[in-house]
């Protein structure tokens, strides 16, 4: 009899002090959370993509509650979702400019020379895995698309073996920019139009010798700046957007051609 | 300490618990796609099999033992380890919030894993004393997470070539083949130790 016994009783008292320990930590140690984090999670556009810099919706919307992350750093919920976080948290919101995806490089199938012909995955993280890619530019655009692939938007094409990118579609998500294995892609204000379109970090001679388009680093265009927002860094001219005005000297100044102005030609560009 | 260092090696690469005695495939599997993740696992593998030993020791020789009721011991430990990684998981959410970020999510997708009740029956079975249980516990989880770095690392590139396999074997096929293959290479460890 005993040993049907001890059994049950012994499982029915841990069962119950189990239960009881359970339920009194879980109120001794709940965490409080407030409800606007739900809510405004419920505002944003649920994609997940982190282009805010957080994990995600919901990681976003508790930061803004409890470490007042700033309110319009959600780019694809744009305007919209700004107003609504804001009208949420009680506070005025202006919505954060629209960015758009550059890429610096130019090094198109004309412009730079093939090493090698690669039959494996064509994916860019593949060919960048095998010996750095196929081109013979080591820094540049790998052409075989890993960006298109992961757009949401299917807005990027693959022209003449470089990446190339809809102003219209595009919801700034930055995936192109994370999944790019030479970290090419820069999400810039719509409002710049001047562009860096060289990465490489090759040095003069070995520069020339791989790509029509590449930046030598002569330094021509820090000297034109009258704004100081261009620097050589890693053997190639980059553009500080903060400081930059557009003004289009720099593009004017290149001898090689790699920096580019999108402004259409106004005929007074000088007295910009 | 010779037996001490015949349990390290064991736990570690003879008898690694995913690609040897293949108990916890589930979130061997689920949870390799990055490298980020899978160590974030592996930590709270280790992090459980210490605590489940600790806890279930005690239970088995004071509680178990004394009223005869060794054959119940699976019923018993799976009831034991789940309730002590839900206090863990409490206590932790509210005093350690940075430590419950990188290990929360994971901890109640092994609760109850086969792993976690796998090396608790294994220091009974071995007659382990209660250091060496530990010790076998600590080990045992260094050796999931390093087979679930390694199996990260191979799968990503299995990954980047989805779009080469064939249809049949796209996805879970392929990955399923990858770890037979590293699972293999882990035979290799074979004769060490002995």
């Amino acid at each position: 009899m005993e040993s049907y016994i001890y059994p049950i009783v012994i499982f029915i008292v841990m069962g119950v002090v189990f239960g009881v320990l359970l339920t009194v930590l879980s109120k001794v140690f709940a965490v409080k959370t407030d409800p606007r984090t739900e809510q405004i999670t419920e505002a944003l556009p649920g994609a997940n993509c982190g282009a805010c810099g957080f994990a995600g919706c919901a990681d976003y919307a508790d930061a803004i509650v409890t470490k007042g992350a700033p309110m319009n750093a959600c780019l694809p919920g744009g305007a919209g979702a700004a107003s609504e976080i804001g009208k949420i948290m009680g506070a005025e919101v202006t919505a954060a400019e629209k960015k758009l995806p550059v890429i610096h490089c130019s090094g198109d199938c004309d412009a730079m020379q093939q090493k090698f012909t690669f039959d494996g995955v064509q994916t860019c993280a593949s060919a960048k895995r095998f010996y750095g890619g196929t081109g013979a530019c080591m820094h540049g655009c790998l052409g075989l698309g890993d960006c298109a692939s992961v757009c949401p938007e299917g807005c990027i094409t693959i022209k003449n073996g470089l990446a190339a990118f809809c102003t219209e579609q595009c919801i700034s998500c930055g995936k192109c920019a994370k999944v790019c294995p030479n970290g090419l892609i820069e999400l810039r204000s719509i409002k710049k139009k001047v562009d860096v379109r060289c990465s490489s970090k090759d040095v003069g001679a070995a520069a020339v010798k791989a790509c029509k388009n590449s930046c030598i680093a002569c330094g021509k265009c820090v000297k034109i700046c009258k704004f100081g927002a261009i620097e050589i860094k890693d053997a190639h001219a980059v553009i500080d957007y903060d400081k930059c005005v557009s003004c289009g000297m720099c593009a004017k100044e290149c001898p090689r051609g790699c920096i580019v102005n999108l402004r259409k030609p106004v005929v007074k560009a000088e007295t910009i | 300490m010779n037996t001490m260092i015949g349990i390290i090696i064991a736990a570690v690469l003879t008898n690694n618990f995913v690609l040897s005695k293949f108990y916890g495939c589930c979130p061997f599997l689920g949870v390799s796609k990055k490298i980020d993740s899978s160590i974030g696992m592996g930590a709270a593998v280790i992090f459980v099999m210490i605590c489940a030993s600790l806890v279930t020791y005690p239970i088995y020789y004071f509680i178990l033992k004394p009223f005869d009721l060794t054959y119940l011991r699976t019923v018993a430990f799976i009831l034991v380890i789940a309730v002590f990684v839900q206090l863990l998981e409490i206590v932790i959410k509210k005093l350690m919030p940075p430590l419950y970020k990188t290990l929360g999510v994971y901890l109640p997708l092994i609760t109850t894993n086969c792993a976690v009740l796998g090396v608790t029956i294994m220091n009974i079975d071995e007659n382990y004393t209660f250091a060496q249980s530990m010790v076998n516990a600590a080990f045992s989880g260094i050796g999931f997470a390093l087979a679930m770095v390694i199996f990260s690392g191979v799968r990503s590139r299995v990954d980047d070539a989805d779009s080469e396999t064939p249809e049949m074997f796209r996805g879970i096929p392929a990955t399923l083949v990858a770890a037979a293959i590293v699972s293999m290479s882990f035979l290799g460890f074979g004769g060490l130790g002995q």
